[in-house]
C-alpha cells in the first residue's frame, strides 16, 4: 500500500479513492452533473479534473437515463465507469437503465457483454433536504437480481468499499449516507455537531486498498440480541444499544447485495434476538428481507420475535425529519422490547 | 379572449383503415438524384434542409442517378443481394415455425432487408451495432451461420444464449451485433457511451444504434441524441421509420409533423432522410456519415424511409388494423426486387441467376432448421438447467448456489 494514513472525511475518503482509481487505472472515467469541474455539490469529485484532465473527470447533461446508458455502452466497451447521480432520489428515471439493461447484461447475451459500471449517489436523510433529496430506495435495487448495492458507514469503509466496486465486474449502486459525510450522527439532533477527526475510522490509508463487498463488520460484539444496520443507522444504533443499557452485538451490513448472510446467522444464533434499524419506509423495506432470512435460518434459536425499526411509511417529510427518521430511543424501545420476550 | 367553440382534442389517425386506400403523400417524397450532397465536413447548420430532403439514388429505371450515387463493386452488390433473399426466406421459414409450434415468438424484417445488409457490409469488423430486432440482415451481411439462429429461436440445448432469451433477441459480440432486447430505445445510449469509449481511447471502432419510428417517442431517444451532440460521439443513429408500430401508425410520433430526421436539428446534428428501400442510397448515406465520423465531426442522425410488410410479430394480425394490400401502396417498392433490376440492368444478373439463388438460399435455409430439429424444438430440449443459475453476476452469490441445489440442478 502506498503511502501512509492521514485522517479524512468519508467525502474526502471517497475523493480519496477516485483519485487512486484514476491515477491507478485509465480505463476509469469519473463524470456527473457537476462534477468536472466544479467538483460535485457535495464536493466528491473536488480537484479531479484538474489532476487528472477534461476526458477523466466531466460533467453531463442533466438526464439519468442518459448518463447510466453511456456508462453501460462505456462498460460493454471495455472501459470502468464510476457515474454519479447528484441524488439518488433522481436516479428514478435511469431505473429501467439499471433494472433492465445493466443488471441483466451479462445473463441476456450469455456473457459476451456486461456492464462493470459504477453508480455512486448521496443517499439517505438527516440534512433537512425535504423528500427529494433524503430517500433510501436500497429495496428498490436489493430487489433487481444482478445489481450489487453497497452502503458504507465510515471513512475508511467507503474509500476501501468505493475502490473494491470500481474493481468489481458486476454493476454497482454505490450509496454514500450524505448525513455523515463530513461527521457521524448518532441521530440526536439537538447535540453538539461531530466531525470525523479522532474516530479510528477516518484514519484512511493515501493509497490503494480494498474492503470487500459482502462482508458484513461487528461494529460493537454483544451477547444478548442483534442489531442489524447500515450506513448512518450505524451510528444511530449505537447510541441507542447504549441508550437501553442491552448488551446487543451491532452488525454494520456495509454491503447489502451480496449480503453477509453468515455473519447475520451466526451472530443471531449466538444471541438469540434480532433488532433491524434502517431509514427507509418499513413496509416491503430491505429490513422485511433481513426478517425472513433470519426467521428462516434462526428460527429455533430466536427468543423473542423480530423487530424492525423503520422510517415511517409517509413520504420523506421536511419538518418532521426528526420523528420519521429512527432514533436512537425508539431503537433502545426495541431492544428492551425483545428483552422482555 | 374566450374560444367560443371551445377547444378540440386531436387524436391522430392513418389515411386509411381496413377498406380503405392509403394515402402516402405525407411522406413528400423527392425522385431519384434530386437531393443536394453536401461535403461530408459542412458545419451541421448549414445543413438544416437536408432532413426535408429524399436521397434516393435508383430510379424508376433501375438506374443509379444524382450525386449521392455510390461506387460499389457488383461483387458487393450481389452479396447484399444474396443476404436480402438469405433474410426474407429465413424469415418466412422461421415464422412458419412458429405457427407449426415449434417456437413462442417470431418477427420478420420483411421489406426491410436493404438498411442492415447494406451498412453491415460497409461497416468495419471492429464497429458495432445496437440493434433493433428487425435487423437480422446484419448478421446475415456477417455470415452468421444459419444454425446459431435455429437453435436461439428453438430455445434449445445448443443454444448460444442459454435458452435465456426470447427468440430473435440475439446477441454475437464477434459480428459486431450488441445483445438484443425486447424494450425500446434503451440501447441507444449504450451507442453513444460505447463510442464515447472509442474517442476517448483514441480507437476508431464507430458505433451504429437503430431505433424504429415508435421508439422516436422515447425519452431515451432524445437523451442519446443530446449525448451524442454534446460529446461529438464517433456513432450513427439510424432511425428505420417504417411507418408502423405494432397497430400505431408514424402520427403518434409526430411523424406528419415533421420527418423524424428533423429531431437532428434541436441538436445541431446532420440528419439526413433516405429512401430505406434503395440499397444505394442507404450506403451513400451511411459512407457519408461514415466518413463524417472519421474526420471526427461526431453524429449523424439518418431516418431511413421503409415499410413493415409483415405483422409486428408473430402475435398481431395487421389486417385488423390497416388494409390488407397497404405494402402494394407503399412508393419506395420492395428493396430486393429494386436492387435485384439494378443488377439486371447493370448486367451483372439475370432472372434464370436469381432463381437459381432463390432455389440454393431456400435449401440452405431448410436445410439449417432441419438441423436446429434434429438438436430440438422449443420444449424438447433446452440447455442443462443449471445454465439458468450462471452469469447473474460474473461469480454467483450465496443465493443462486443455494438455489441451485434447492431445485436439484
Amino acid at each position: 500500500m502506498a503511502g501512509g494514513t492521514r485522517s479524512m472525511t468519508m467525502i474526502q475518503a471517497i475523493n480519496s479513492a477516485l483519485d487512486v482509481m484514476l491515477a491507478r487505472d485509465p480505463d476509469v472515467l469519473v463524470f456527473g452533473e457537476d462534477v468536472g469541474y466544479f467538483g460535485g455539490v457535495f464536493r466528491a469529485t473536488e480537484g479531479l479534473q484538474a489532476r487528472h484532465g477534461l476526458t477523466r473527470c466531466f460533467d453531463t447533461p442533466i438526464a439519468e437515463g442518459g448518463i447510466i446508458g453511456c456508462a453501460i455502452g462505456m462498460g460493454a466497451y471495455g472501459l470502468r465507469p464510476v457515474a454519479e447521480i447528484q441524488f439518488v432520489d433522481y436516479i428514478l428515471p435511469a431505473y429501467d437503465q439499471l433494472v433492465s439493461e445493466a443488471a441483466r447484461l451479462r445473463y441476456r447475451s450469455g456473457g459476451e457483454f456486461s456492464a462493470p459500471i459504477t453508480v455512486r449517489s448521496p443517499y439517505g436523510g438527516g440534512i433537512f433536504g425535504g423528500q427529494t433529496h433524503s430517500q433510501s430506495p436500497e429495496a428498490l435495487f436489493a430487489h433487481v437480481t444482478g445489481l450489487k448495492t453497497i452502503i458504507p458507514s465510515n471513512p475508511y469503509d467507503a474509500k476501501g468499499l468505493l475502490i473494491a466496486s470500481i474493481e468489481d465486474d458486476d454493476p454497482v449502486i454505490f450509496m454514500e449516507p450524505k448525513r455523515i459525510y463530513n461527521g457521524p450522527f448518532n441521530g440526536r439532533q439537538g447535540e453538539q455537531l461531530r466531525n470525523w477527526a479522532g474516530d479510528p475510522t477516518a484514519q484512511v490509508p493515501e493509497g490503494h486498498y480494498t474492503v470487500p463487498l459482502g462482508k458484513a463488520a461487528i461494529v460493537r460484539a454483544g451477547k444478548d440480541a442483534t442489531v442489524l444496520a447500515y450506513g448512518t443507522m450505524v451510528h444511530v444504533a449505537m447510541a441507542g444499544i447504549e441508550e437501553s443499557g442491552v448488551d446487543a452485538e451491532l452488525i454494520d451490513l456495509r454491503s447489502i447485495v451480496p449480503l453477509d448472510i453468515e455473519a447475520i446467522t451466526a451472530s443471531v444464533a449466538r444471541t438469540g434476538r434480532c433488532v433491524i434499524l434502517h431509514e427507509a419506509t418499513r413496509f416491503a423495506g430491505f429490513g422485511g428481507e433481513l426478517s425472513a432470512l433470519v426467521q428462516e435460518r434462526c428460527f429455533w434459536a430466536l427468543k423473542a420475535p423480530i423487530a424492525r425499526v423503520a422510517g415511517w411509511d409517509t413520504p420523506y417529510p421536511h419538518a418532521f425529519e426528526m420523528d420519521y427518521l429512527p432514533g436512537p430511543s425508539r431503537l433502545a424501545a426495541a431492544l428492551a422490547r425483545v428483552m422482555e420476550d | 379572449m374566450r374560444n367560443d367553440r371551445g377547444f378540440s382534442l386531436h387524436i391522430p389517425e392513418p389515411s386509411a383503415r381496413p377498406g380503405g386506400v392509403p394515402d402516402f403523400s405525407h411522406l413528400h417524397l423527392e425522385p431519384a438524384g434530386a437531393a443536394r450532397r453536401p461535403q461530408a465536413e459542412t458545419p451541421g447548420l448549414e445543413m438544416r434542409d437536408m432532413p426535408y430532403r429524399f436521397i434516393r439514388v435508383l430510379d424508376e429505371a433501375h438506374q443509379a442517378t444524382g450525386p449521392w450515387t455510390p461506387r460499389i463493386a457488383p461483387e458487393i452488390l450481389l452479396r447484399g443481394l444474396r443476404a436480402m433473399m438469405l433474410t426474407r426466406i429465413f424469415d418466412d421459414r422461421l415464422f412458419r415455425a412458429h405457427r407449426q409450434g415449434k417456437t413462442s415468438f417470431y418477427m420478420k424484417s420483411t421489406g426491410e432487408e436493404a438498411i442492415p445488409i447494406a451498412q453491415s457490409l460497409l461497416l468495419g469488423a471492429r464497429d458495432m451495432c445496437f440493434p433493433t430486432y428487425r435487423v437480422l440482415g446484419w448478421l446475415m451481411a456477417r455470415d452468421y451461420p444459419l444454425i446459431d439462429l435455429v437453435n436461439q429461436i428453438f430455445s434449445n440445448e445448443a443454444d448460444p444464449l442459454r435458452g435465456r432469451q426470447l427468440p430473435i433477441l440475439y446477441s454475437a459480440r464477434d459480428y459486431g451485433f450488441y445483445s438484443l432486447s425486447g424494450n425500446l430505445g434503451s440501447r441507444m445510449s449504450h451507442a453513444v457511451g460505447w463510442a464515447m469509449a472509442s474517442a476517448y481511447k483514441g480507437d476508431d471502432s464507430l458505433a451504429l444504434a437503430y431505433v424504429g419510428d415508435g421508439t422516436t417517442a422515447e425519452g431515451d431517444f432524445h437523451e442519446a441524441l443530446t449525448f451524442a451532440s454534446v460529446y461529438r460521439a464517433p456513432v450513427l443513429l439510424c432511425i428505420t421509420n417504417n411507418q408502423w408500430a405494432i397497430s400505431s401508425f408514424s402520427g403518434f410520433v409526430g411523424a406528419q409533423e415533421a420527418p423524424l430526421a428533423s429531431r437532428a436539428i434541436g441538436f445541431g446534428l446532420p440528419g439526413l432522410r433516405v429512401d430505406g428501400n434503395d440499397f444505394l442510397a442507404i450506403w451513400a448515406a451511411t459512407q457519408w456519415a461514415v466518413e463524417r465520423a472519421r474526420a471526427n465531426l461526431g453524429p449523424t442522425l439518418i431516418e431511413f424511409v421503409t415499410y413493415r410488410v409483415a405483422g409486428h410479430s408473430t402475435s398481431d394480425d395487421p389486417t385488423k388494423y390497416r388494409p390488407g394490400d397497404e405494402a402494394n401502396h407503399f412508393p419506395l417498392g420492395d428493396p430486393v426486387e429494386r436492387l435485384k433490376q439494378h443488377l439486371i440492368a447493370l448486367g451483372a444478373w439475370d432472372e434464370a441467376r436469381h432463381a437459381a439463388l432463390t432455389e440454393e438460399l431456400d435449401q440452405t435455409v431448410r436445410a439449417a432448421v432441419k438441423q436446429g430439429e434434429a438438436v430440438g424444438t422449443l420444449g424438447k430440449s433446452k440447455p442443462p438447467v443449471r445454465e439458468m443459475f450462471e452469469h447473474v453476476f460474473a461469480t454467483p452469490d450465496w443465493r443462486l448456489v443455494e438455489q441451485r441445489r434447492e431445485l436439484g440442478v
